[in-house]
């Protein structure tokens, strides 16, 4: 009754308006209900994170490097996925966290959690002195793929190396964007984390899908070929103190763990010493790469800088002011109340600061396109230096960077097979005392 | 591998390798130590901002969770109780009853609850809200806008990236300290 009457005393729209008295229950002295605040995760909560973190790295390493279990992985594997993946639902996590680091470097306003700091910093630290046992078993995105990997197949060498120029491609991406305010790309098109919410959007649901699919057959394609934060951990391993080895005490050069990998990491013995002509053509080939370096640099940076002002109207600010000049040019009905007619409503009370915000937003992307460019320049040089640069192998052994230290190739040992009883040392293979001739 | 063994000499790439991972390990106190000075335990998160909010519908599509973190929410202290509760009813309902076709919620997620002559009670039904901003429309251009969107943080994944604020047509969200979560209406002063 009041509130119909009131109905035909209504001003405009004004919804900072008390229209409606409210009533003070006199009659049966009813008590308001409380609004609810439910709170975000707990401090604790997080701190119980990061602890885990290190627990799950510090049992991987014991795994890895004391146990030499395949079965201890798969299963540390399993309570990562559930943990990190499922129940946290794939945030916090590593991969993004560069992200977080480079926006908080550039933005002494956001103040970044310890929580991804440490996420950030503990898988890059063991990686340093132990290879990349955050790969292993304790990154959900990486435990998950590993547990679906069911009949690997080899990848041919020259799409391993291109593809594995894609994570630091990516790194330079999520880093460039993140510095300078524009987005965090990584966490937007990460294809896993979809699974382990169950939903999200289609496109990167389908992506995620796809990827467990292929996942069947090429192992951890992700990791392999897109993870930026696995490209930071290759870096830090490739210096490792201490590295994965096949064999617990001396290669034989059986050749039996050469297909063991299913990740293309085993790398076999190198032929000895070539012959002077070709060091000659190889020393002038890498001078001419190093030379060719800077340029790279250059023509990246420059092609980054011309697609700047179109990769910009991505932002929803500068998608605005674009939709802003062109209505005035041109008017398009949105109809009523739309999100686009909202928005163009917005834009149209402040026109002045909104086109100042979207200039001021393009010219980071720019920057970030720019900068973005120069890195793909960079990394593809490095990559065809790194092509002409040969490393001396007397044995076969993983490669430092490419190995995720997944255990997969210690059984295929027979050096490995007779430490733990499972072979009679006589069965073995002697030790050869040196190359044998298949190598040379 | 080179220089495995101790009595080896130290090879040159064993050198370079010793070099970079000092490097590396300088490298990575140095950001520690720069981002220690700022960084903080307790982190932000996503919040609505109820005064620039336009109730556009855009929080009920665009959360990466399927029910989105969104809900409507309401300010008891600011409701009047009002029998025609034009969050509540369709704007030109048949009859003021709980029947579903007067009703403006498309899930039918608000409860409206008898309290005194002519007073009703309007409570939210969180499982049911899909945070489409239907009720907050009503309540705010005819009413005395207490029910509005908040985003609730028992749901909330706190992406880098919110996906709805990248859509927001009213740019009406921003990051809150995780100890303050909720921009909640207190008064018509806002």
């Amino acid at each position: 009754m009041v509130s119909t009457l009131c109905l035909f005393a209504l001003g405009g729209e004004s919804p900072a308006e008390q229209r409606f008295p409210p009533p003070d229950f006199t009659e049966t002295g009813h008590q308001l209900p409380v609004t609810t605040t439910p709170p975000p995760r707990a401090l604790w909560v997080h701190y119980l994170d990061v602890a885990v973190l290190a627990g799950a790295l510090a049992l991987a390493l014991w795994l890895i490097y004391k146990k030499r279990s395949r079965r201890g992985l798969f299963w540390l594997s399993i309570f990562s996925v559930a943990w990190f993946g499922f129940w946290k639902k794939g945030c916090v996590c590593a991969i993004g966290a560069p992200q977080n680091v480079a926006y908080a470097l550039f933005h002494p306003e956001y103040a970044v959690p310890l929580t991804v700091v440490a996420f950030f910093a503990l898988p890059l630290i063991v990686a340093l002195f132990a290879g990349r046992a955050f790969c292993a078993a304790v990154c959900p995105h990486g435990a998950l793929q590993d547990l679906v990997l069911v009949k690997p197949v080899k990848v041919p060498a020259w799409l391993e190396h291109a593809l594995g120029v894609l994570p630091f491609v990516f790194l330079g991406f999520g880093l460039s964007f993140a510095a300078t305010g524009s987005g965090f790309p990584v966490c937007r098109y990460d294809p896993i984390v979809p699974i382990f919410r169950l939903n999200g959007p289609s496109l990167m649901v389908a992506l995620g899908v796809l990827t467990l699919l292929l996942g069947l057959w090429v192992g951890r394609p992700y990791c392999r070929f897109a993870c930026p934060y696995g490209a930071l951990l290759r870096l830090a391993a490739l210096v490792s103190r201490w590295r994965v080895r096949v064999t617990p005490d001396s290669c034989t050069q059986c050749r039996l763990c050469e297909n063991a990998c299913p990740f293309g990491a085993m790398r076999e013995p190198s032929p000895g010493v070539a012959s002077p002509p070709f060091v000659r053509g190889d020393r002038r080939r890498l001078a001419a790469l190093l030379g060719l370096l800077p340029v790279l640099v250059a023509a990246g940076a420059l092609i980054g800088h011309r697609l700047g002002p179109a990769v910009a109207k991505l932002d929803p600010t500068v998608a605005l002011a674009e939709r802003f000049l062109q209505q005035q040019q041109s008017p398009v009905d949105h109809g009523l109340m739309t999100p686009e007619a909202l928005s163009l409503q917005r834009a149209e009370r402040d026109p002045k600061g909104l086109l100042q915000a979207a200039a001021e937003m393009r010219g980071r992307f720019v920057l970030a396109c720019a900068l973005f460019g120069g890195w793909v320049g960079l990394v593809l040089g490095v990559k065809l230096v790194s092509l002409s640069v040969h490393v001396r192998r007397a044995d076969f052994e993983p490669d430092r960077g490419a190995c995720f230290a997944c255990a997969r190739c210690f059984r295929s040992c027979p050096q490995e097979l007779v430490r733990l009883g499972l072979m009679p040392a006589a069965e073995a293979p002697r030790p050869a005392s040196e190359p044998q001739a298949v190598n040379a | 591998m080179n220089a495995s063994t101790p009595s080896e000499p130290t090879s040159r790439r064993a050198f370079l390798r010793h070099g970079a991972r000092l490097l590396g390990m300088t490298a990575l106190g140095a950001l520690g130590g720069a981002l220690a000075g700022r960084s903080r335990s307790e982190g932000w998160v996503w919040q609505i901002d109820p005064a620039k909010c336009l109730h556009c519908g855009n929080c009920a599509t665009e959360c990466v969770l399927e029910q989105s973190a969104v809900k409507c929410v309401h300010a008891f202290a600011l409701c009047g109780y009002c029998n025609l509760c034009t969050g509540y009813f369709e704007p030109e309902p048949n009859a003021l009853t709980t029947a579903a076709e007067n009703q403006l919620c498309p899930t039918g997620a608000i409860q409206r609850t008898f309290i005194e002559d002519p007073y009703y009670e309007y409570t939210i039904d969180e499982e049911l809200c899909i945070g489409c901003a239907k009720c907050v429309e009503g309540c705010s251009r005819f009413g005395n806008g207490s029910l509005f969107l908040q985003i609730r943080h028992d749901r909330c994944v706190n992406c880098n990236e919110c996906a709805i604020a990248r859509t927001c047509p009213g740019d009406a969200f921003r990051r809150v300290p995780a100890s303050r979560p909720y921009l909640l209406k207190t008064s018509h002063a806002q």
